[in-house]
């Protein structure tokens, strides 16, 4: 190992910590632009064209905020929990490919960090280990409401992992392959929103669960928690949860793009470099209007029906789908007939369509019993 | 996986599936009728009981060398099944007496036969240490069934906490041998362990194993969890614990040390005498101090694991060890049916909320009900090992054993404490008869019938011990 | 050979000195947090010796789902902070002797019986490949299927024993 591969990788970890600091702070204006829109109001506009330069003045903002630490507060977990809340969320991104590669002085430069054999497993871990910031923040403020916050979160992450992690199993099935570029490539042909459509449905919910997001928002849910496990945070601290809450969206909307939707590949993108990191951003842009679309139409779920939605819904939903993923492979496989691989996502779309069935006539039975 | 290895594990298989399905069933029967779930179980029980007597003589390994089936686990599942069976009948009034009538308490005592089953199969440490798990896990939470009293829930934690703790040993003990062998088939480790040199690290893994062990068999010094859980545990599962937990933890225990670590007999041994002495004196002496009859029985089932325990000390012997094992595995044979009876008639005089359970309580039962008072002294005998009982012959077989193994201060101490267990067995006798009292007693047909079947066992069985000896020394016959 | 060693050393120091901290401080979330650095760094272990998948399935089963378990767990009871003084005052010094008894005997072996510790041979599945992965699957569902399946109905029952003892019946 010579000192350019080191330099090659701190670079590319660096532009991609950049990435994700800078998308953050844009994606933020992008959410209240959007939202405004849907809600017949104009959004921020004032500063600089467009409003554009807002982003740069919340942060001076916040940057210039009076930072508090409550007097019988844990004061190095809550020093210590808004930094275990955003390191996840960076380094998450590392084995997601933007692109293929490039010649740059000779040597070929790879657009992703790292390529493990074990890709999608890594995501897993760092998404399961992110649940600690968001639990350790609610529990050392020393605060009942972000107590309450913090146990919420922990309960529905760990609730909502397993089918995240299944509907993960779904498309490695379908790639063959652990790792994120094989998945990538195995899409040449067809993504796997096309052949796994309830699968990537299952993702989506399951990391809306994940981080928190509308209407997931239990663990920030003002009416009931005040604002949930960040609620003695301010200044610096605070910023860095809403940092780490955004910059999640972002990785997740990237790796969803990159198990189901094709991630870098497009038209021309082998012979273009530069395009894998366009169709990316384009990709994780119009995924991020569909998670913004979400929070402004979607009331949030109550707290005990989101956790009985998590275990007695999208587990099983998701098993039932990994069985019929496999099955499908198998068979064609077998029985050399590509008909079978193609029943995958009409059966999934069956079993997709039971399961909302029964959560209906669920719903019609208590309503009926509540009158 | 081919037909070979289907019919390796046949029994457990059927059983396996049994359970599950009457996990379902059981959603099915209404609450009040959950007598029907136990006779399910039962005949679960004894279909699986039927296709294991039909695997006598069959001897093969399957699912890649992970389980055996041989003579010895044929004799040992079978035991086991009789066990469950027993288990079965002696719950099935007293759980609805007791308020305690669910129909998870039979699925979840299939589930912990499965287990005992999986052992007494285990070819591989894995098997062994997945099968602890299985068999302990139904127990721990049926030592805490019953929910409305702290002792019980006492019980299940004490004996989850530790047993846990106990599992611990066994892991790191099988890790610390696979370090050593590169292997965890049992067939591997004698392999590994005869070509190269006994490793200290291979020592110390048995070791550890040993200890694990020696928590589920309740053997001093791992016994403190033993009087507590007996107690506070309903007494259904009580005695099923006693002596199903037992059976496995002996069968495994004997399969693994017989298998593979007879290189380490020269280190093993002395431990082995040293934790055979101590059980044996120490059960013995704490029990002749208890006044519930469920603490002097937890302490008697501590001596008893000390006596099944001296069959282990001539291990290494190749001459003396097939009698040996032979004759452990008869004590275990008396020890269970004796158990089972001894606690039927607890059963038979407890009350709700842990009335009925001195030894005083017991007064006056020779003059009321004097079947019932006779199997109580039928039991008592067979646990002290006078005759004419299976604990006789029992101790009669294993004491030969050891002296023949050239280990005759174990005997010497093996029968001086039986000596001393007298007195404390016997004081349950002279209360039943020479003290007046007015005990009352619950008659439940299936109850009265196995405190009867037991005791008619420990009785004629007794008198002609051979074919059972010979059983057994056939079924350790091609263990070696 | 040296980078391993050094990285080795350091994370030997980490893994100790946490399990040191889990045992030895007051407060159970703090003792939590020191068992999630152990066994994060233990993963560490695992990708030194060649295994990421068993790495990355440590980190996700233990650090993720076992430890959040409990932390909530200690959370909702509210009992962080564990009393001072001791209910066994013989306690201390007794296990102080025993562990002692115990360094002496390992040390004597360890001095005595070292020189019979055999040869270890690793285990003849291909480690460092970038089939690892299929390799393990493969084993998994052939050699290892028994004990795969059994695990299955092992945790079938745990839930239905978990089920049976919190939940309420209803009247």
């Amino acid at each position: 190992m010579d000192w350019t591969f080191w330099l090659e990788w701190v670079l590319k970890g660096f532009v991609l910590c950049l990435v994700l600091l800078t998308g953050f702070a844009y994606l933020t204006y992008y959410e209240r632009r959007a939202l405004a829109r849907m809600q017949n109001r104009i959004g921020p506009n004032r500063a600089g064209p467009q409003g554009l330069l807002q982003p740069i003045a919340d942060a001076v903002k916040l940057f210039f905020k009076e930072e508090l630490t409550p007097a019988r507060a844990y004061k190095i977990v809550f020093f210590l929990a808004p930094i275990v809340t955003v390191v996840p969320s960076l380094i998450i991104a590392a084995v997601i490919p933007w692109g293929t590669s490039f010649q740059l002085f000779g040597r070929t430069i790879t657009l992703y960090v790292a390529d493990i054999n074990v890709g999608v497993l890594y995501l897993m871990s760092i998404a399961s280990i992110a649940v600690y910031g968001i639990v350790l923040a609610g529990w050392s403020s020393n605060n009942k409401y972000a107590m309450l916050g913090g146990m919420r979160s922990s309960a529905q992450m760990i609730s909502y992992e397993l089918a995240l992690g299944l509907s993960f199993v779904t498309a490695i099935l379908l790639a063959n392959s652990m790792r994120m570029i094989d998945i990538v490539n195995a899409q040449s042909s067809w993504w796997f929103v096309v052949i796994q459509p309830v699968g990537a449905l299952i993702f989506w919910i399951a990391t809306l669960a994940e981080v928190n997001r509308a209407p997931f928002d239990m663990p920030e849910a003002e009416q009931e928690l005040t604002a949930g496990y960040h609620a003695e945070y301010s200044g610096m601290k605070f910023a860095l949860f809403f940092m780490a809450e955004y910059q999640k969206m972002i990785v997740i909307c990237a790796i969803l793009a990159t198990l189901f939707f094709g991630g870098y590949l497009g038209p021309f993108v082998d012979k273009f470099w530069f395009l894998g990191p366009v169709y990316m951003f384009a990709k994780v842009f119009i995924l991020l209007f569909f998670m913004i679309w979400v929070r402004a139409t979607w009331p949030r779920i109550r707290y005990d029906r989101l956790m009985s939605f998590g275990w007695k819904v999208l587990v099983p939903l998701a098993l039932a789908v990994v069985f019929i993923t496999a099955t499908g492979i198998l068979l064609a496989q077998e029985l050399n007939n590509q008909l079978y691989f193609w029943a995958i996502p009409f059966v999934s779309i069956v079993a997709a369509g039971i399961a909302v069935m029964m959560i209906y006539r669920e719903l019609r039975r208590k309503a009926y019993e509540r009158a | 996986m081919t037909q070979l290895d289907f019919q390796t594990l046949l029994p457990l298989t059927i059983l396996t599936v049994w359970a599950c399905v009457l996990l379902i069933v059981d959603l099915f029967i209404p609450k009040n009728r959950k007598g029907i779930t136990a006779v399910l179980a039962a005949l679960g029980l004894a279909v699986t009981l039927s296709f294991t007597i039909l695997q006598i003589g069959r001897e093969n390994s399957g699912y890649s060398g992970m389980v055996v089936l041989d003579g010895f686990s044929t004799f040992v599942n079978a035991l086991i099944l009789v066990s469950g069976l027993l288990g079965i009948a002696l719950a099935y009034g007293y759980v609805k007496r007791m308020g305690l009538e669910r129909g998870e308490y039979y699925t979840l005592l299939l589930f912990s036969v499965v287990g005992m089953m999986l052992m007494a199969q285990a070819a591989d440490l894995i098997v062994v240490f997945i099968a602890l798990e299985l068999l302990s896990i139904p127990l721990y939470v049926l030592a805490a069934f019953s929910r409305t009293s702290a002792e019980s829930e006492e019980a299940g934690i004490k004996y989850f906490l530790l047993g846990a703790f106990a599992t611990g040993f066994v892991v790191y003990g099988t890790a610390l041998v696979f370090g050593a062998t590169g292997t965890t088939s049992l067939v591997g480790i004698v392999g590994s362990a005869s070509n190269g040199t006994s490793s200290l690290l291979l020592t110390i893994g048995a070791a550890l194993i040993l200890v694990g062990f020696g928590f589920k068999v309740a053997a001093v010094p791992f016994h403190m969890w033993t009087p507590d859980v007996y107690q506070g545990a309903p007494t259904s599962v009580t005695a099923f614990m006693a002596a199903g937990a037992k059976i496995a933890g002996f069968a495994a225990l004997l399969r693994v040390f017989a298998t593979a670590f007879p290189t380490l007999a020269t280190d093993l041994t002395d431990i082995l005498w040293a934790l055979s002495a101590v059980t044996m004196i120490l059960g013995n002496v704490v029990a002749i101090s208890q006044t519930n009859i469920k603490r002097m029985l937890a302490y008697s089932s501590i001596a008893h694991a000390g006596y099944i325990l001296m069959a282990f000390v001539p291990y290494g012997n190749k001459d003396i060890m097939p009698i040996s094992i032979a004759a452990g595995l008869f004590y275990l044979v008396s020890y269970v049916f004796t158990n089972f009876g001894a606690w039927g008639v607890v059963i038979a005089l407890e009350k709700s909320e842990g009335k009925g359970l001195e030894i005083g309580d017991y007064a006056g039962l020779g003059r009321k009900y004097p079947a019932l008072a006779a199997a109580m002294t039928v039991f008592m005998l067979s646990l002290i090992g006078l005759p004419p009982t299976l604990g006789l012959v029992g101790k009669f077989y294993l004491f030969r054993a050891v002296i023949a193994g050239g280990y005759t201060g174990l005997a010497i101490i093996g029968v001086v404490t039986s000596l001393v267990s007298a007195y404390y067995y016997l004081r349950v006798v002279v209360t039943m008869y020479m003290k007046d009292g007015e005990p009352t007693t619950e008659r439940e047909p299936m109850l009265d019938f196995t405190t009867a079947f037991t005791a008619i066992v420990t009785v004629v069985v007794s008198l002609v011990p051979q074919w059972l000896f010979l059983l057994a020394s056939n079924a350790v016959l091609k263990l070696f | 050979m040296t980078v391993d060693l050094i990285l080795f050393l350091i994370l030997a120091l980490v893994s100790v000195s946490t399990a040191l901290g889990m045992l030895l401080s007051r407060n159970t979330v703090y003792s939590a947090l020191f068992l999630v650095l152990n066994f994060v760094t233990v993963a560490v272990f695992y990708l030194l010796l060649g295994a990421p998948f068993i790495a990355m399935a440590q980190v996700t089963v233990y650090a993720g789902a076992i430890m959040v378990l409990f932390l909530f767990v200690i959370m909702l009871l509210g009992t962080e902070v564990l009393p001072a003084s001791n209910i066994l005052p013989w306690q201390k010094p007794l296990a102080g002797g025993l562990a002692a008894v115990l360094a002496v005997e390992a040390i004597y072996l360890l001095l005595v019986r070292a020189r019979s510790v055999a040869q270890v041979t690793s285990p003849d599945v291909a480690i460092n490949s970038m089939d690892n992965l299929r390799e393990m699957g493969k084993v998994l569902f052939s050699t290892y299927l028994l004990p795969f399946e059994v695990t299955s109905i092992l945790l079938l029952v745990a839930m239905v024993g978990a089920i049976v003892l919190t939940k309420k019946e209803k009247a």
